[in-house]
C-alpha cells in the first residue's frame, strides 16, 4: 500500500480507482447512464413497481380489488377473501417466490437484484433525478466538490424535495394496501389518519430517502441478506454478466496511428466504461464478486465501445463459468438443481390452485370434551360432548343441518334445529352424541360429524372426531 | 492490516510475560455511543420511574408509575370488555340466559373458573364426579335438572337423608334386597321376588317410589337406571353398605353426602352464571 502510485502498471487495479472514483464506503458513486438494450431491460423490469402505486385504485364488484384488512381479518383479493384459517396458502407462496427466486438465480444469477429489487428500482429512478438536476456524472462530483452557492443549495433543496415526496408517495402506496385507498387519501390530506399510519408512512419515507438516496449500493453490499442467498446459488453454469479475460487480455490503451492488430494487444482498450457506468461501482473485469447485481449495464457500455473499434461484441457478456473456461454446457432441463427447483415451485403452484378451489363456504372443527371424556346416562347410554366451532365464511348469515354418523345407535343432541351462524367469524355450538353402551364393541370409535348449509346444499363440510366409552 | 496498526499503538507501560502489551486501544466508536446513550437512558429512567430505595420508601418517578396500577389498569380493561355482557345478565334468570345461546356462551366461559374454583374439588373437572360425589354431566339428578332446581342446589345446599337398616332387617334379607335393587337397575327387578317384597314391606317405596324410580322432591336416588350415587367397583357391596348404614343418618358409619350452600359465599349473579354452567354440562333438562 506504500508504493509510490507512479510505480503502478496502468492497468494496476488502485490506477483504476484513482481515476474512475469507485466507492469504498466513503464517497458517492456517480455512475454514467448509457443507453441500450439492457438499460431498457431495467426500466421494464423496475416498472413493476408501478403496481404497489396504482393497485390499490383497482376497484371490483364496487369494492377495491385488493385489501388487505388486517383489523377485519380479512384479504380480499378480487373475488377472494382469505380468512386467517386459509394462510396456510401464505406459506406456499412464500414458498413459491423463494424458490422462483432460487431457480432464477441458479440459471441466470442476480435477476431480481439487477432488474426488479426496489433497491435497484428506487436507486435507478433517484440517480435519473441526479442527472436531471445536476447533469453528468462529472458536473455532478464537481457540484459536490463546489461551494454553498446560492444555485447549488437551490438544486439541492429540489432533489432533496422531491426524493422526499417520492419516499412519501411510496409510503402511502404502502398504506392504501390495507385499507380502503379514496378513504384513506381524505384521511392523509386532512390529517386525520390514525398514528399507526402515519408511522408507516414515515417510516417508509425515512427509509426510501436513506436508502436510494443516499446508502444505494450500499444497501447490497452491508444490509442486504438476498445479495448474498443469491450469491451461493451460482454454480458453475449460472449465466453472469462476465468479461471474456481470454479475448480481453491483454488489455491496453488503444493508440492513434498504429495499427491494433500490431500492438499485440487485446480487445480490451482499458476504456473503463464497465466501470463507469457500474451502479455500484465495481470493475467487472475482476471476475464475478458480491458488489455485482448482473444488472448487465456494462455489457451495454462495452458492446457500444465493441462497435466503434469495429471489434464483435460480447467481450463482457453472460456467459457460465464452464462456457469460459470451454467445458460442455448442459441445457438448462438438464440440470438437477433447477429442475428440484421447478419441482417445488410445481409443488407450491399447485398446493395454491387446491387452496384456492377448495376454500369453501363453511370450516368445521369438532372439540372432544376431555373432562369427562364420556358419560353414562341414566338410559343406559355412553353421552360423548361436541363443541363444534363453525366458520362461516359468506357475507350473510347462514342456517345450517349438523348431523353425525359412524354407529346404527347413534343419537344426535343439541342440534335439532336448524343453527344459525354469523357471517364471518367462527362460532361454538355445543352437541352431544349418544350410543346405548351396550351396543358399543369398541373403546372409541371415529364419529363424522356433517354440516350443511339449508340454502346452499353445496356449502357442506364433514369433520372426523371419536367417541369415546368405558374400557369393554 | 491489524498487526500493523498495533505496532503503532501506544501501551501503558504493563508487559508480562516477556512480550504481551496492554494496549492504549480506544473503544470503537459505536461503542461509546451505546456506552454515553446507556448513561443517559438510565438517568432519565431514573427521573421517569421509581428507582432509588430510601430507608422506608423509594423516588417515586415523576411517571407515578406503580406496578399495582398497571395491574388494575389492565384490570378494568378487561372488565371494560365484559361489561356490555355483565350488564346484560344483570338480574337475569338462568333460564332467559339459557334462551341466547351468545349469552349462555358468554356465561359458560366466564363461570369455568367459578367452576373450578369452587365445584371442582368434589366434582371433578368438567362436572365428572369423584367417588362419593354425584357426576355433574350426566342426566341424573337427585333433586332435578331443571336449571331453576341447580340453582336452588347451590344456593341452599342439598342433604338427603336414608336410614340404616342394619338394626331393622337381618343380613340376609339385606342381601336380598341388595340382588333386587342391583337387578332393578338392570331393568329385571322381577327376577328377585324376594328382594322386590322386602323393598315394599320395609318401607323403601316410601322415598323410592314403588317403582324405584326416586323423587327429585327428597333426593331419594333412582334406583331403575344404571347410574349409582355411590359407585364403587364392586357395585353389590356398595349397595348392601348402603342399605346397611344408610345415608346422612348421623352415624358414623353412614354415608356421608352433603352439599353445602353457597348463599354467603357467592353473589347471585354467580351463583346464577354456575347453575348455566352445570346446566350446560351435559345432562341439564
Amino acid at each position: 500500500m506504500s508504493t509510490p502510485k507512479d510505480d503502478l502498471p496502468d492497468t494496476h487495479i488502485d490506477a483504476l480507482y484513482h481515476e474512475v472514483p469507485i466507492n469504498t464506503g466513503g464517497e458517492t458513486i456517480h455512475a454514467k447512464r448509457a443507453p441500450g438494450p439492457f438499460r431498457t431491460l431495467k426500466w421494464y423490469g423496475a416498472s413493476i413497481w408501478l403496481i404497489l402505486f396504482l393497485g390499490p385504485y383497482l376497484r371490483w364488484d364496487g369494492k377495491q380489488a385488493v385489501m388487505f384488512d388486517i383489523p377485519g381479518r380479512q384479504f380480499h383479493i378480487f373475488d377472494i377473501t382469505i380468512l386467517p384459517q386459509d394462510v396456510w396458502m401464505l406459506a406456499l407462496v412464500l414458498l413459491f417466490f423463494a424458490l422462483l427466486l432460487a431457480a432464477v438465480t441458479s440459471i441466470a444469477g442476480r435477476v431480481f437484484c439487477g432488474y426488479f429489487c426496489f433497491q435497484t428500482a428506487w436507486t435507478d429512478v433517484f440517480t435519473w433525478l441526479d442527472e436531471k438536476f445536476e447533469g453528468s456524472p462529472l458536473q455532478r462530483r464537481k457540484l459536490d466538490q463546489a461551494p454553498w452557492t446560492f444555485k447549488k443549495i437551490r438544486i439541492k433543496v429540489i432533489k432533496h424535495a422531491i426524493w422526499i415526496l417520492i419516499g412519501l408517495l411510496t409510503g402511502i402506496s404502502f398504506t392504501l394496501w390495507f385499507g380502503d385507498a379514496p378513504t384513506m387519501w381524505k384521511e392523509y390530506l386532512t390529517l386525520q389518519a390514525p398514528l399507526f399510519a402515519w408511522v408507516t408512512v414515515g417510516t417508509f419515507t425515512f427509509f426510501t430517502y436513506v436508502f436510494a438516496g443516499f446508502m444505494r449500493e450500499q444497501v447490497c453490499f452491508w444490509l442486504c441478506p438476498y445479495a448474498r442467498l443469491q450469491g451461493i446459488m451460482y454454480d458453475c453454469e449460472t449465466i453472469l454478466p462476465t468479461y471474456d479475460e481470454g479475448r480481453g487480455e491483454p488489455r491496453g490503451k488503444l493508440k492513434k496511428n498504429v495499427d491494433a492488430n500490431n500492438q499485440k494487444l487485446g480487445d480490451c482498450i482499458e476504456c473503463k466504461q464497465c466501470v463507469v457506468v457500474c451502479p455500484t461501482g465495481i470493475d467487472i473485469r475482476d471476475g464475478q464478486q458480491e458488489g455485482c447485481i448482473t444488472c448487465g449495464l456494462c455489457i451495454d457500455a462495452c458492446d457500444v465501445i465493441m462497435d466503434k473499434i469495429k471489434r464483435p461484441r460480447g467481450l463482457i457478456r453472460y456467459a457460465s463459468l464452464d462456457e469460459m473456461e470451454g467445458r460442455p454446457q448442459p441445457t438448462i432441463f438438464k440440470r438437477p438443481r433447477v429442475l428440484m427447483y421447478l419441482g417445488i415451485i410445481l409443488f407450491s403452484i399447485a398446493g395454491i390452485i387446491y387452496g384456492l378451489n377448495t376454500l369453501g363456504a363453511l370450516e368445521l372443527k369438532v372439540l372432544h370434551e376431555r373432562q369427562p371424556l364420556f358419560v353414562l346416562q341414566s338410559d343406559g347410554s355412553i353421552q360423548n360432548k361436541y363443541v363444534l366451532k363453525i366458520l362461516n365464511k359468506t357475507d350473510a348469515v347462514m342456517q345450517v343441518n349438523v348431523s353425525a354418523t359412524g354407529h346404527p345407535e347413534l343419537k344426535l343432541v343439541g342440534a335439532e334445529e336448524p343453527l344459525d351462524l354469523p357471517n364471518g367469524r367462527v362460532s361454538p355450538h355445543t352437541v352431544y352424541v349418544r350410543i346405548p353402551n351396550a351396543k358399543l364393541t369398541q373403546d372409541t370409535l371415529p364419529i363424522y360429524f356433517h354440516v350443511q348449509d339449508i340454502t346452499t346444499p353445496e356449502h357442506t363440510v364433514e369433520y372426523k372426531s371419536m367417541f369415546f366409552s368405558p374400557k369393554k | 492490516m491489524s498487526d500493523k496498526k498495533t505496532n503503532q499503538v501506544g501501551d501503558t507501560g504493563h508487559v508480562w510475560d516477556d512480550n504481551l502489551r496492554e494496549l492504549l486501544n480506544e473503544p470503537p466508536r459505536w461503542w461509546m455511543i451505546s456506552f454515553y446513550a446507556s448513561i443517559a437512558w438510565v438517568l432519565v429512567y431514573f427521573l421517569l420511574y421509581p428507582s432509588i430505595p430510601l430507608i422506608d420508601s423509594h423516588t417515586k418517578g415523576i411517571m407515578g408509575w406503580t406496578a399495582i396500577n398497571e395491574y388494575k389498569e389492565d384490570l378494568s380493561k378487561i372488565e371494560q370488555v365484559r361489561a356490555p355482557w355483565e350488564n346484560k345478565l344483570k338480574g337475569m334468570s338462568a333460564a332467559a340466559i339459557l334462551a341466547d345461546s351468545d349469552l349462555t356462551n358468554y356465561t359458560i366461559s366466564s363461570a369455568k373458573v367459578l367452576f373450578g374454583d369452587r365445584c371442582a374439588a368434589c366434582h371433578g373437572a368438567g362436572g365428572a364426579g369423584n367417588p362419593g360425589f354425584p357426576v355433574l354431566a350426566d342426566d341424573d339428578w337427585l333433586f332435578g335438572g331443571s336449571v331453576e332446581s341447580i340453582q336452588e342446589s347451590i344456593t341452599a345446599g342439598r342433604q338427603g337423608m336414608m336410614p340404616g337398616y342394619a338394626s331393622q332387617i337381618s343380613t340376609t334379607e339385606v342381601d336380598e334386597l341388595a340382588n333386587f335393587v342391583m337387578a332393578l337397575s338392570q331393568g329385571n327387578g322381577d327376577s328377585q321376588p324376594a328382594g322386590k317384597a322386602l323393598f315394599d314391606s320395609s318401607g323403601c317405596s316410601g322415598c323410592h317410589g314403588a317403582d324405584g324410580a326416586g323423587m327429585h322432591m327428597m333426593g331419594s336416588a333412582n334406583l331403575t337406571d344404571g347410574i349409582w350415587r355411590f359407585s364403587s367397583q364392586d357395585q353389590l357391596e356398595s349397595v348392601k353398605y348402603t342399605i346397611a348404614n344408610g345415608v346422612n343418618t348421623g352415624e358414623d358409619t353412614a354415608r356421608n353426602a352433603v352439599m353445602p350452600s353457597f348463599e354467603n359465599q357467592l353473589s347471585a349473579g354467580d351463583i346464577t352464571k354456575l347453575a348455566v354452567f352445570v346446566h350446560q354440562l351435559g345432562g341439564g333438562q
